[in-house]
């Protein structure tokens, strides 16, 4: 583990097991058996238009977890992390069945507005995406389009960027284009972009799959930390990522619909992440993780 | 509400109302009216181009069904002699046609080997430097004005080149003179929309053909054109319906005398020479010669809209080549 | 069976040998092939220079301040473009405040907000596609037949003629930015949205800023067709002879196209030259309006 100037280790336990090694809660937060969930799906679908990409997910995301989503390329886990905020509103011809509870309250009933949910709930995405602006800009942007009430714009940019780990790094820059850091830097810039509006959620898709390793674990840690203020949700390819920074771990999978004919994805299998990665009780489960499928 | 998240709450921040308070959707945000004015506005604005087709078909009919009421549609589109304005008016549509179908087929005749041989020049064998240079002086080239054009076919084409230099025996006018000119005003037009179309071929295509043993006129000819042959075609049908519509040209070099054109030394009226010269002719609205111009005018439109659509379809069939 | 290099049913070709002293590339038939396509260029850049040149040679006589300073006039020696050059001014500086808002609006509702398979939609689409293709001298015949519906009688006025040519190049314009828009990747926006903006600030912020070069370009270029276009105006009865200087959009005009046009048509040898000057001043501000088009492109224009 990589040990960052000022910090203690100890606040996250890493429990070893047989040649990953697997997360477990901080030694003051005990993980309860079933997830406190703030974020649930109940008997979810999505669709493209007739094709139909995910079908009966149920699922809960536990307040102050870490909830990793596995399984193989294509079985929707994209399209149902995209689901969770109404991202997909934006693709023409996209649809969700079934009800996305977010603290009880359907976050595709009528009265909803999209974009207070996708304030509320927050995006990381695969390929670090700054925008075309100064390091600063990149903050305040946020906070600015929703017209949040900010006494210090200064304070806010240098909270975000501080809990995004980027502080000291980019504190005498602010004015330069996000564009001059590296991928890594970039993708904490985008964390910390995330956490200016102060939102409840935070879904992360791949945020690592374009990193290096080193700049993979900074970023792994700063998603422990974050932890204590926020909900994560993370799709990963990575299994040894999910077993890092997890606490349950949701693992999908497709399958040939007989009645529509589409490959559409389906939940397999839902746990605390030790067990299903120690004792999966699918085979489905147990053959992804140990490398057989995928 | 479950009862999991009351005992933990969601991570709210102070300047946000409890969940508990609000009585509707905690998710209604703002009223966006706005957003909503934004929208609309943008609409209207898409919707213009409606508009705009609407008027255009509102604008050439309304004066045509006056001037069919008139003549019978059958005389207008097969009688052999035009002469709105005499005495013993005629109507007969087919010597404008003529010579606008003299004119389309002479730019054809210089615009599409020389826009295509150009376009393949570009996309095939020029290094990006020569391309660099030569992509915007073709752009210059599209730009200038037809007006100009027009000043150089009759006053260089048709008055040095073919009286002066080559004594043919031609008049001060001829649809020779202003449809070679009109080529060359097209070369651009076919060049770039053909280069586009064959640089969008992908490079692997040409790797593939080239490991096979051939050569580049033949990777050329037979794999990239092909697989680009949808811009290609589009890129033609254009330059099509630019000869048609084109009008500077035609009203400054071929002539103003509306009869059938048997050799292409002869002077001619095209289509849009016709309408160019009987506007300047101040007519009334209302009269036979005000709707004479719309009648015409539709007649072209259609024929453009015709070319458009048969372009439109083609690019659509083959599109998915690759 | 034989050994490798053999033939099975004669279906391998004999061998030839690898260093043969040719090239596949300079055989006859690829190298008539070059030639061919080296001619095309340089028939066709070779008929550009002619054009320049001629004009040049013909309008050398006329270049003076004259040409700029002077109304038209019946003797070529004291006839001058200055009401052609102001009232292109008008009538384009009209055109553009009529028409580059509009067309960004249209293309930022068919790019950012239009469900593509709305059927309203997609008719917009195929119809801003027709209109492109429409000749200009129809859009002369509709911005005629709208001033006579609203009983304008004398119809050569700036407005008019900035009618028919901002909707001649609004199609244009929405292709241009359309384009541009589509250059700005989709990640930008997702990003934004993510944040809680609303697609109108997520374009309004993000998307339409990151276009601006490419909408420039594309205006500009849209622009320069307008100044060169002629036909159109010819309908509304631009053809006229104007002896002071354009004063506002109800104002009576003529522009550079036409005043060449007309000098064109005269049969007096000191007309044409007139023509000939004015049609080098005309193709000067072209290329600038180009230059400067093809610069903010290679300048300014984002490679994601
Ligand atoms: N915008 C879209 N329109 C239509 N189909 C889509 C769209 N996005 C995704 N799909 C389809 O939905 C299915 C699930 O895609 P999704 O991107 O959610 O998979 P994924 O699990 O995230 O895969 P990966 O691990 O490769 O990212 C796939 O079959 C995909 O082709
Ligand atoms: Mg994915």
């Amino acid at each position: 583990m990589i040990d960052r100037a000022g910090e203690k280790i100890e606040s996250i336990v890493p429990h070893e097991g047989p040649g990953v090694r697997i997360n477990a809660r901080p030694a003051d937060g005990f993980l309860p058996d079933e997830p406190r969930g703030i974020l649930q799906c109940e008997n979810v679908d999505v669709y493209y238009g007739s094709f139909r990409a995910v079908t009966g997910v149920d699922l809960k995301f536990g307040l102050h977890e870490i909830t990793a989503l596995i399984g193989p390329s294509g079985c929707g886990k994209s399209t149902l992390l995209r689901s969770l905020n109404r991202m997909n509103d934006l693709v023409d011809g996209a649809r969700v069945e079934g009800r996305v509870l977010f603290d009880g309250e359907d976050i595709y009933g009528s009265k909803v507005d999209a974009i207070e949910v996708r304030r509320r709930i927050g995006m990381v995405f695969q390929k670090p995406n700054p925008f075309p602006k100064s390091i600063y800009d990149n903050i305040a942007y946020g906070p600015r389009v929703t017209g949040m009430r900010v006494d210090s714009m200064d304070d806010l940019v240098e909270e975000a960027l501080t809990k995004a780990a980027l502080w000291g790094e980019v504190k005498d820059k602010l004015k330069q284009s996000a564009y001059s850091l590296s991928g890594g830097q970039q993708q904490r810039l985008c964390i910390a972009r995330t956490i200016a509006v102060k939102p409840d959620v935070i879904l992360m898709d791949e945020p690592c799959s374009a990193l290096d390793p080193i700049a993979t674990v900074r970023i792994e840690d700063l998603m422990h930390e974050l932890r204590r203020e926020y909900t994560i949700v993370i799709v990963t390819h990575n299994m040894q990522q999910a077993a890092r920074v997890a606490d349950r771990t949701a693992f999908f999978t497709a399958f040939a619909d007989e009645g529509t004919g589409d490959r559409t994805g389906v939940l397999v299998e839902f746990g605390k992440t030790t067990q299903i990665f120690e004792h999966p009780t699918d085979q489905r489960t147990e053959d992804y993780i140990s490398g057989r499928f995928g | 509400m479950t009862t999991a998240v009351s005992a933990g709450g969601p991570a709210t921040t102070p300047d946000r109302p409890t969940p508990h308070t609000e009585p509707a959707s905690r998710f209604a945000g703002r009223p966006r009216y706005g957003e909503l004015v934004i929208r609309l506005l943008l609409r209207i604005a898409a919707a213009v181009t409606v508009v705009t087709t609407v008027g255009i078909l509102i604008a050439l009919a309304i004066p045509s069904i006056g001037f069919f009421a008139e003549v019978p549609v059958l005389e207008f589109l097969f009688g052999t002699r035009w002469a709105p304005r005499f005495a013993d008016a005629s109507f007969g549509v087919v010597p404008l046609v003529t010579a606008t179908a003299w004119t389309t087929l002479l730019a054809l005749l210089v615009a599409v080997p020389l826009g295509l041989g150009a376009a393949i020049f570009l996309a095939e064998y020029a290094s990006p430097r020569l391309r660099k240079v030569l992509k915007p002086i073709l752009e210059i080239l599209a730009g200038i004005p037809t007006v100009v054009y027009g000043f150089f076919a009759l006053q260089f084409m048709q008055t040095t080149v073919f009286r002066d230099w080559a004594n043919l025996p031609t008049g001060a006018f001829s649809v020779l003179a202003a449809g070679l000119v009109m080529g060359v005003m097209i070369v651009p037009t076919i060049a770039s929309i053909s280069e586009d179309s064959m640089s969008a071929v992908p490079q692997a295509m040409r790797q593939g053909s080239a490991a096979l043993g051939a050569n580049r006129m033949q990777t050329t000819l037979r794999v990239v054109f092909p697989a680009a042959l949808s811009g290609i075609v589009a890129a033609m049908v254009l330059g099509v319906s630019r000869a048609v519509g084109e009008t500077m040209i035609v009203a400054i070099a071929a002539g103003n005398q509306a009869r059938l054109v048997a050799n292409p030394l002869e002077a001619g009226q095209t289509m849009t020479g016709f309408i160019a010269n009987a506007a300047l002719g101040d007519s009334r609205v209302g009269s036979i010669e005000y709707d004479t111009l719309f009648a015409v005018g539709l007649l072209l439109f259609l024929i453009t809209l015709l070319i458009n659509f048969i372009s439109i379809r083609f690019v659509r069939r083959f599109r998915e080549a690759y | 069976m034989r050994t490798l290099g053999g033939t099975i049913d004669g279906a391998i070709r004999p061998e030839r040998p690898l260093a043969s002293g040719t090239n596949g590339e300079r055989r006859p038939a690829p190298l008539t092939f070059l030639v061919l396509l080296w001619l095309s260029l340089v028939v066709a850049f070779g008929v550009l220079v002619t054009l320049i040149v001629t004009i040049i040679i013909d309008g050398q006589g006329q270049f003076t301040g004259r040409l700029l300073s002077e109304y038209p006039a019946s003797s070529p020696d004291r006839a001058g473009a200055r009401p052609a050059i102001l009232g292109s001014a008008w009538v384009i500086a009209t055109t553009a405040i009529m028409t580059i808002p509009l067309g960004i609006a249209a293309a930022v509702h068919l790019e950012e907000f239009a469900d593509k398979r709305n059927w309203f939609n997609r008719m917009i689409e195929l119809n801003v596609q027709n209109l492109a293709a429409v000749p200009s001298i129809v859009y002369g015949l509709l911005a005629l037949a709208f001033l006579s519906l609203l009983g304008v009688r004398d119809k050569n006025i700036v407005i008019g003629g900035a009618l028919a040519l901002s909707l001649l190049i609004l199609p244009v314009i929405i292709i241009a930015t359309r384009e541009a828009l589509r250059a700005v990747p989709t990640e930008i926006r997702e990003g934004s949205l993510a944040l809680g903006a609303t697609q109108w600030q997520t374009t309004w912020r993000q998307t339409l800023p990151s276009a601006v070069p490419g909408i420039a370009t594309g205006s500009i270029l849209a622009l320069s067709r307008a100044l060169g276009e002629a036909a159109p105006l010819l309908v509304l009865g631009a053809l006229v002879f104007v002896s002071f200087d354009p004063s506002g959009i109800l104002s009576g005009y003529t522009t550079l196209p036409i005043q060449i046009f007309n000098w064109t048509g005269r049969p007096q040898e000191g007309f044409h030259q007139l023509a000939a000057a004015t049609s080098v001043l005309l193709l000067g501000v072209l290329v600038l309006m180009n230059g400067l088009a093809i610069y903010i492109r290679n300048r300014f224009q984002k490679r994601w």
